[in-house]
C-alpha cells in the first residue's frame, strides 16, 4: 500500500527520505504520479514538501537560488529570469508546465532534462540534504554523475551567478513535433566575451547521453577565441566528445550524432534552427 | 488504510470527499464528486484530456493528488456554462465543428479557457501553444484553433 506524508519542513522531508529506502520524493508529479497510475509503484510512502521554501525563488541579485520546487511555470511568470524562459517553455504543454518542477527536472530519464542542460550551462550547483542537518552546495555536474547510481537525498535548491550579459546564454531544444515534440537534443550555452574573446565557455547537451553532460570539447577549442568561422568549426570538430546518446522512439543515436554538429554551428553563429 | 477528508471548491460550490492518500484528482472528480468532464486518456500527462484548473491555472488531474486540492479552487469544462446559456468556447465549440467523438473537448475547453481568461485576443500561434499539451486524434485541430479564435474577445468571456 502506498501511503503520502506532507512535509511541512525540508528538514522533516530529508530525515524521512534519507531513513526510509521506500520514500520517493514528490516534486510536480508528472513522473512519479505516472508511475503510480501504472502500477510501478504500489509500496512506500510519497513524500510531499509543504515548505514554502522549497518553491521560493530569490532573483534579485547577481546570484540567484530557486527552491527545488519551484515549477517551471513559476519560472516562466518571473521577469528577473527571463533568460531562463526558453528552457522552461521547451518543458511539456502549459499545464506540465504549472506541474513540473526544477528539482524533478534534474531527475528525469533522457531525453528529458532539457532545464537542467540550461543549469549545467550556467556552473549551477544544487543544494543537497541527507538526513536532518543543513544542505550541502555540490556542482551540479556531480550530482548528475552519481545520480542513477545512488540516491543523493532531497534537493532543496539550486544556485548559480546571473549571466552579466543575458544575450551570451543560448538555449535550443531540437525536436521534430512543434510545439511540443520530446527532445532530439538540447544544447546550452554560456559564453561571455571578453575584448571580443570567449572566456569561461560553459556548453551543455541534453539527450546526447544518460543525462545532460558539459561539452567539455566545445569549452576548451572555444576558450579565447573570437566566434568566427573558424572557432565555430573547431567547435564543430570536437562537438562528440563524450556523447553516448540512446537509441529511443524520438531518434537513433546515429541520427543525434549526425545533427548535434549541425546545430551547435547553428547555435554559435547565431542563426535560426 | 483509512480514508482522509478532502475539501475543496468545485466549480464554486464547496465539496469534500474521503479519498485514498494516493488517490488522483480525477479520481475522485469522476468517483466521488460526479464530474464526468475530465476524463481518463493516458494517466501519463500525454494527452491533456484530464485537463482542470487549479486555482486558475492548467493542470492534469491524473496527476495530482487529491489530498494537494485540500482549500483550492477546481475547476472542470462542466462548470463552464452559465445554467442554459454557453460559455463563448462552447458554443463556438459547436459553431465550428470543433468536436467529433468528443473525447478531447472537455480538455480543450479547459485549456483554451487558461489562456482566454489571461489573454483574451490571442494570436493562433498562442492559441497553438496554449493547446500542445491535449490531443486531439479527430478534428485535425484546425477547427479547434478557429473556434478558439472565433471565441477569443466575445463578451462574457470572464464570466465567474
Ligand atoms: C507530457 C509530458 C511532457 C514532458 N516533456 C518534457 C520535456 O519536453 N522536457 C523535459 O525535460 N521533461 C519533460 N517532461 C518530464 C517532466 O515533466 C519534467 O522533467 C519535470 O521537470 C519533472 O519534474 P517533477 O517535479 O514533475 O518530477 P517528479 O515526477 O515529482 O519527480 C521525478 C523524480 O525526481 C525525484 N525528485 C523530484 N524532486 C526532487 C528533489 N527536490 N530532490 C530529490 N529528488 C527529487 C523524484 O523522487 C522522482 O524520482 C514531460 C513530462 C510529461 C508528462
Ligand atoms: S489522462 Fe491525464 S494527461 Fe492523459
Ligand atoms: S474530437 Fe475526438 S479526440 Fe478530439
Amino acid at each position: 500500500m502506498l501511503a503520502v506524508r506532507s512535509c511541512a519542513t525540508l528538514a522533516e522531508a530529508a530525515g524521512l527520505l534519507s531513513g526510509d529506502r521506500q520514500a520517493v520524493l514528490l516534486g510536480g508529479g508528472t513522473l512519479v504520479m505516472r508511475d503510480v497510475n501504472e502500477g510501478r509503484l504500489t509500496e512506500g510512502t510519497l513524500l510531499r514538501v509543504t515548505d514554502p521554501a522549497f518553491r521560493r525563488i530569490e532573483a534579485g541579485g547577481a546570484r540567484i537560488e530557486i527552491g527545488a520546487g519551484v515549477t517551471m511555470g513559476q519560472i516562466l511568470a518571473s521577469r528577473e529570469l527571463a533568460f531562463l524562459h526558453a528552457p522552461a517553455r521547451a518543458i511539456g504543454g502549459p499545464a506540465v508546465r504549472n506541474m513540473a518542477s526544477v528539482g524533478g527536472n534534474l531527475f528525469a530519464p533522457a531525453p528529458y532534462g532539457d532545464f537542467t542542460v540550461a543549469l549545467l550551462a550556467l556552473d549551477a550547483q544544487v543544494v543537497v540534504q541527507a538526513g536532518f542537518g543543513s544542505g550541502r552546495a555540490t556542482p551540479l555536474e556531480e550530482l548528475l554523475a552519481s545520480r542513477d547510481r545512488a540516491s543523493p537525498g532531497l534537493v532543496t535548491a539550486i544556485q548559480f551567478s546571473r549571466p552579466a550579459n543575458p544575450g551570451d546564454f543560448h538555449f535550443r531544444k531540437i525536436s521534430r513535433v512543434k510545439p511540443k515534440g520530446l527532445s532530439l537534443l538540447s544544447i546550452a550555452a554560456h559564453l561571455p566575451l571578453a575584448g571580443g574573446r570567449v572566456s569561461q565557455a560553459r556548453v551543455a547537451y541534453g539527450a546526447m547521453a544518460p543525462t545532460p553532460i558539459r561539452a567539455r570539447g566545445v569549452e576548451r577549442t572555444l576558450e579565447g577565441k573570437a566566434l568566427d568561422a573558424a572557432a565555430i568549426a573547431a567547435a564543430q570538430q570536437a562537438a562528440l566528445e563524450g556523447c553516448r546518446p540512446a537509441t529511443d522512439a524520438i531518434a537513433s543515436e546515429w541520427y543525434r550524432r549526425e545533427v548535434l554538429p549541425v546545430h551547435l554551428g547553428r547555435l554559435l553563429a547565431g542563426q535560426p534552427r | 488504510m483509512a480514508k482522509i477528508p478532502v475539501q475543496f471548491r468545485l466549480n464554486g460550490t464547496d465539496r469534500a470527499a474521503f479519498v485514498d492518500a494516493p488517490e488522483t484528482l480525477l479520481n475522485t472528480l469522476r468517483r466521488s464528486l460526479g464530474d464526468f468532464a475530465p476524463k481518463y486518456g493516458c494517466g501519463q500527462g500525454a494527452c491533456g484530456v484530464c485537463t482542470v484548473l487549479i486555482d486558475g491555472e492548467p493542470h492534469l488531474s491524473c496527476l495530482t493528488l487529491s489530498i494537494a486540492c485540500e482549500g483550492r479552487k477546481v475547476e472542470t469544462a462542466s462548470g463552464m456554462a452559465d445554467g442554459p446559456e454557453l460559455h463563448p468556447l462552447q458554443a463556438q465549440f459547436m459553431e465550428h465543428f470543433a468536436a467529433q467523438c468528443g473525447f478531447c473537448t472537455p480538455g480543450m475547453l479547459t485549456a483554451a479557457r487558461a489562456l482566454l481568461d489571461n489573454n483574451p485576443n490571442p494570436t493562433r500561434d498562442e492559441v497553438i501553444e496554449a493547446i500542445s499539451g491535449n490531443i486531439c486524434r479527430c478534428t485535425g485541430y484546425e477547427p479547434i484553433v478557429a473556434a478558439i479564435l472565433a471565441a477569443a474577445g466575445s463578451p462574457g468571456l470572464r464570466r465567474a
